[in-house]
């Protein structure tokens, strides 16, 4: 069995859909020069999804721009906020209706990849609509 | 009120549109905006869609100043939405093309006056479709029930996008003819046909004997990477006299210009042809676009 250290305070990240860890983990700001400890497990065996990621940074808490962030690349994830090495708060992360400053539209003629633009994405089904272009993008394509 | 998209508005208000183009072009309404200015600000090339709002302003008692990026502070650095921040300035209503997608909902977004889309990239050209679903009310009589076949490269043209979305927000019966790799975009299919549950017919060949109205645009060659592929295309596509042989006598044909080699020029002098008229309908139009935009 794989341990990794409980953390004291900062947030984990469950039930990650398994191979998308590395990009929560970006997400989250753990790369080069993050100054705390950070773990990432990937295929841990999960009755709901079959394999899982986990991923535990400690002095980080997250916000709500960036649980929906996590939403885009592994919507159901759930957030773990810890603090004093317990469970202080608990959700799951779903698609909101609308992205407001979160995510990048792929179309490299977008404006919002020309200019200083606010992003924003409205959701049609299970897509998300640029409110400049007004193209289509799947959910993980705007990360 | 700006107008940005076709997406943007319900049936309702283009009807109302419509209605106002008509009383303007049979003189039984005569907008007046004295004392109100228009800028153009065209980022791009236009001959039909620049001259004819600056004629359509005019028309409605307004003056015109005219934005031209090459001798503009464009050239020192100056970023597009301060420029937009200047020219609000200048004028009552802004009219803007330009080539980056979503560059004019960007300049509606920071520009206190109405802002007119006159076409953003391969995106959106509401007015285009304002002034072709016009055309085929005024050709036609009506829009819905009509058989309407929309040929060429519908992948890349902004002008067939937003109108196959008009024609279908009317209950026109929509057929898009194209070559193999330049359909109309998935997306784009889905999105209309859910939103106005109707279906579009999609052929990769000409057949016109149950067309009302054949609608062109034009193949973009440079699109292809093999050119013997893109003339063997051309070919195919190009509307000749020999293909309306079998369609019906009350054809129509359209085209949202420039048209390059897609039509047969014999084809001009056919009573069939309305694309000329067409273009001409871009006054009123967009004179009762200026007027709505002005007035809401």
């Amino acid at each position: 069995m794989l341990k990794v250290d409980v953390i004291e305070k900062g947030t984990v990240v469950d039930h990650i859909q398994a191979g998308k860890g590395m990009k929560v983990l970006a997400i989250l700001g753990a790369g080069e020069g993050h100054p705390e400890r950070a773990a990432l497990v990937m295929n841990v065996p999960s009755k709901k999804l079959g394999k899982k990621d986990i991923v535990k940074i400690e002095g980080k808490l997250v916000s709500e721009s960036i649980a929906n962030m996590i939403a885009l690349v592994s919507p159901g994830a759930s957030i773990n906020i810890i603090e004093n090495s317990k469970v202080a708060k608990k959700y799951a992360v779903s698609l909101p209706e609308r992205l407001m400053g979160v995510g990048s539209c792929p179309n490299p003629n977008c404006i919002t990849n020309k200019e200083e633009a606010g992003k924003q994405f409205a959701k049609e089904g299970d897509r998300y609509r640029c409110h400049y272009c007004e193209r289509l993008f799947g959910a993980n394509e705007l990360v | 009120m700006d107008l940005i998209s076709i997406r943007d508005l319900d049936k309702k208000e283009v009807e109302e549109i419509l209605e106002s183009a008509d009383r303007i072009h049979t003189g039984k309404k005569k907008p007046d905006h004295r004392g109100k200015i228009l800028a153009t600000m065209f980022f791009e090339a236009s001959t039909r869609t620049k001259l004819s709002f600056q004629s359509a302003a005019e028309r409605n008692g307004m003056q015109v100043v005219d934005f031209l990026p090459e001798t503009s502070s464009l050239k020192k650095g100056e970023s597009f939405t301060d420029t937009i921040r200047i020219v609000e300035g200048y004028g009552d209503a802004l009219v803007i093309r330009h080539p980056v997608e979503g560059s004019v909902r960007l300049a509606a977004d920071v520009c206190g006056k109405p802002v007119v889309n006159g076409g953003d990239g391969a995106n959106q050209h509401p007015t285009q479709t304002l002034i072709d679903l016009f055309s085929i009310r005024k050709t036609k009589g009506k829009i819905e029930g009509m058989n309407v076949h929309l040929v060429g490269d519908l992948k890349h043209a902004r002008a067939m996008r937003s109108l196959a979305y008009g024609l279908a927000m009317f209950g026109a019966k929509v057929t898009l003819v194209s070559p193999k790799g330049l359909e109309l975009p998935k997306q784009d299919v889905e999105e209309i046909t859910r939103r106005f549950g109707c279906t579009m017919a999609v052929k990769d060949a000409l057949d016109l004997k149950d067309a009302d109205v054949l609608y062109v645009c034009r193949i973009q060659e440079e699109r292809f990477a093999d050119p013997m592929e893109a003339k063997r295309v051309r070919e195919q596509f190009m509307i000749r006299k020999d293909d309306l042989k079998g369609a019906k006598g009350d054809l129509v044909i359209l085209h949202p210009l420039p048209k390059v080699n897609e039509i047969e020029a014999s084809i001009d002098a056919m009573p069939q042809a309305k694309y000329f008229e067409q273009a001409h309908y871009g006054v009123p139009v967009r004179q009762a676009v200026l007027d709505w935009v002005l007035s809401k």
